[in-house]
């Protein structure tokens, strides 16, 4: 018996040594899929925070970046009014209670990466009225909500995503602040809320709102039960709450935005964990209506996990495959698609994504913001690191991207970073100089 | 042929409370572990998860003990090695059961937690019987 005993410890501790594998193409249309390296430990790797100072986050030349907003509690997606007015989604859910001694040990390592301070459960507007990047007024627009995320306007219907309810508000143009009751479009599934965002975006043409639910655990560890109505994206009657899951299998749709060439649906994708530091890729995809991507059961199309047990080959054989993968354990949590010719050249279609970085990988992967040019709708070639600097060359996180927002009309880029609590404001140089400020790399 | 020895070795009662945490709980573990194998019901990978780790907690101490009273030859050294080799596979095993879903226990999960309560078990019978082990032990 000794000697089984040596043995399996033996074969389990080697599998944990197991070498990194050497580099592979992670990101497009076709990324290569290392074999699954289950460790006995978990890699955890979580870059420690620390103050911006002096410096700020790095654009390519010609470009500037400037914070137009700190000390904001918790900031994830943002929404531009028809104004210019700027709404930041504050706050921070999940009420996932600790089942097993894993779920102590690793919350506490995770929260080492986050920020202290308390999400606000509000949005703030923020008005720049001039486009200097110093907005000159800064109200709380809504408060005493329950963690904010998705928003989205149609006409004057402003709609706001909580962790368990899909909520409409009335919106009066230029208003500042917005205290009426809001009435409920319908509730969102809000058990547990292991991955609590909810993110939201209209369709084109302002009938149907869709809304990313994401899964309760990784990969089913909290029993199959507690997935009804999980890792799905809603699409929801504008007028009269009644909703259909159009996708399924989709584990953590963070962001939903409209492809405009197409006006598609697209969504950046979180996927999971604990099957080595090159598994599995988060990706950007077209959300096909009826589609099934695949978790828990198989990743990647056809890719089957053998975690997810009892096993369904049956799902597993309609699963579809991701258009464009943009990285293991990066962790895109925005998406902006740009519209009215966008920076122009090789920003003149395309899409950002908010890139918040890794914790399954012992090199870090993320912190970025990342562009993803687009041809005819459809992604083309390879993503393009735009906004970079979060990990400092001390190995420490200055941010962490969250939302990504394109304000077509005032040709800015702006990033929700939810580590500093700061919405970044990035523009093309020559823009800025043109307004005369000269005061965009102050 | 049995040689005079010292008052025969009786368990601290605070040694014995604290071995009888890893006695009780691995096998505990390894009952949850053969029904989670049975019937893929998350809460007994769970349970599996908690019992591996009291029993390592409570069995820490007791392990110090037990190395102690073989170090002052009160105890034979095959009690302290069964526990530790129960110990360290509960180790092993609590890394084990931290992995996610179905992955949690496995046969790898399922023979640690043989080789835990099969060693513990052993260990727990060394230690009680030992009036007998300090009169062996004496003989040789």
């Amino acid at each position: 018996m000794i000697r089984v005993a040596a043995t399996a410890a033996a074969l389990t501790l080697l599998s944990a040594c197991g070498s990194q594998p050497s580099d592979v193409r992670q990101t497009g249309p076709n990324p290569q899929l290392p074999g699954q390296q289950p460790s006995l430990i978990p890699a955890m790797k979580i870059a420690k925070p620390t103050g911006w100072g002096d410096t700020r986050p790095t654009v390519p030349k010609g470009f500037a970046i400037t914070a137009v907003a700190t000390d904001l509690k918790v900031p994830r997606q943002m929404l531009v009014l028809p104004n210019g007015d700027l709404l930041v989604a504050e706050g921070k859910g999940g009420h996932a209670p600790k089942l097993r001694p894993k779920d102590v040990i690793a919350g506490y390592i995770k929260s080492l990466g986050t920020t202290s301070v308390k999400g606000g459960d509000r949005i703030t507007l923020l008005r720049d009225a001039d486009g200097d990047g110093r907005p000159e007024l800064r109200t709380t627009f809504i408060d005493k909500l329950d963690a904010p995320y998705g928003m989205a306007l149609v006409g004057n219907e402003l709609f706001v995503a909580e962790q368990g309810a899909l909520k409409r508000f009335d919106y009066v143009p230029g208003a500042t602040s917005i205290t009426t009751p809001a009435a409920v479009v319908t509730r969102l599934p809000s058990r547990i809320n292991h991955h609590w965002t909810k993110s939201l975006a209209a369709s084109a043409d302002g009938s149907k709102l869709y809304v990313g639910v994401g899964s309760n655990s990784n990969v089913g560890e909290r029993g199959m039960e507690v997935e009804q109505d999980r890792a799905v994206v809603w699409e929801i009657d504008r007028q009269t709450g009644a909703h259909r899951a159009i996708a399924t299998g989709i584990r953590n749709p963070t962001a939903l935005a409209i492809e405009p060439v197409t006006n598609g649906l697209w969504s950046v994708v979180n996927e999971r964990d604990e099957l080595g530091p090159r598994l599995v890729p988060d990706y950007l995809t077209q959300v096909r209506d009826g589609a099934f991507y695949g978790w828990p059961y198989s990743y990647y199309g056809r890719n089957v996990d053998p975690r997810a047990h009892p096993q369904r080959p049956d799902l597993v054989a309609t699963a579809v495959a991701p258009d464009y993968a943009l990285g293991s354990h990066v962790a895109a949590l925005g998406l902006s698609f740009v519209t009215g010719g966008g920076w122009g050249g090789a920003f003149s279609e395309g899409a950002f994504v908010g890139e918040h970085g890794s914790w399954n990988r012992q090199d870090l992967a993320g912190y970025k913001v990342v562009w993803v040019p687009f041809a005819g709708g459809r992604p083309s070639g390879e993503p393009r690191d735009l906004v970079t600097g979060f990990i400092g060359p001390d190995g420490k996180a200055r941010g962490r991207p969250v939302g990504v927002l394109y304000d077509a009309p005032r040709r800015a880029l702006f990033i929700a970073d939810d580590l500093s609590n700061t919405v970044w404001r990035v523009t093309p140089a020559v823009t800025t100089a043109a307004a005369g400020t000269g005061r965009a790399r102050g | 042929m049995l040689a005079p020895t010292a008052a025969p070795w009786r368990i601290h009662p605070l040694h014995g409370v604290l071995l009888a945490f890893p006695v009780a709980l691995f096998p505990a573990a390894l009952a949850a572990d053969l029904t989670y194998l049975g019937s893929a019901e998350m809460q007994w990978s769970n349970m599996a998860a908690w019992a591996i780790t009291g029993a390592l907690v409570f069995g820490a101490p007791a392990l110090a003990l037990s190395v102690f009273a073989a170090l002052r030859r009160r105890a034979t050294w095959a009690y302290p090695l069964l526990l530790a080799l129960a110990w360290v596979a509960g180790l092993v095993n609590a890394f084990q059961h931290s992995q996610d879903a179905w992955a949690s226990v496995g046969i790898g999960g399922l023979l640690l937690s043989l080789v835990s309560s099969g060693a513990v078990l052993a260990a727990g019978w060394l230690a009680l019987g030992a009036r007998s082990v300090v009169v062996r032990e004496t003989v040789r």
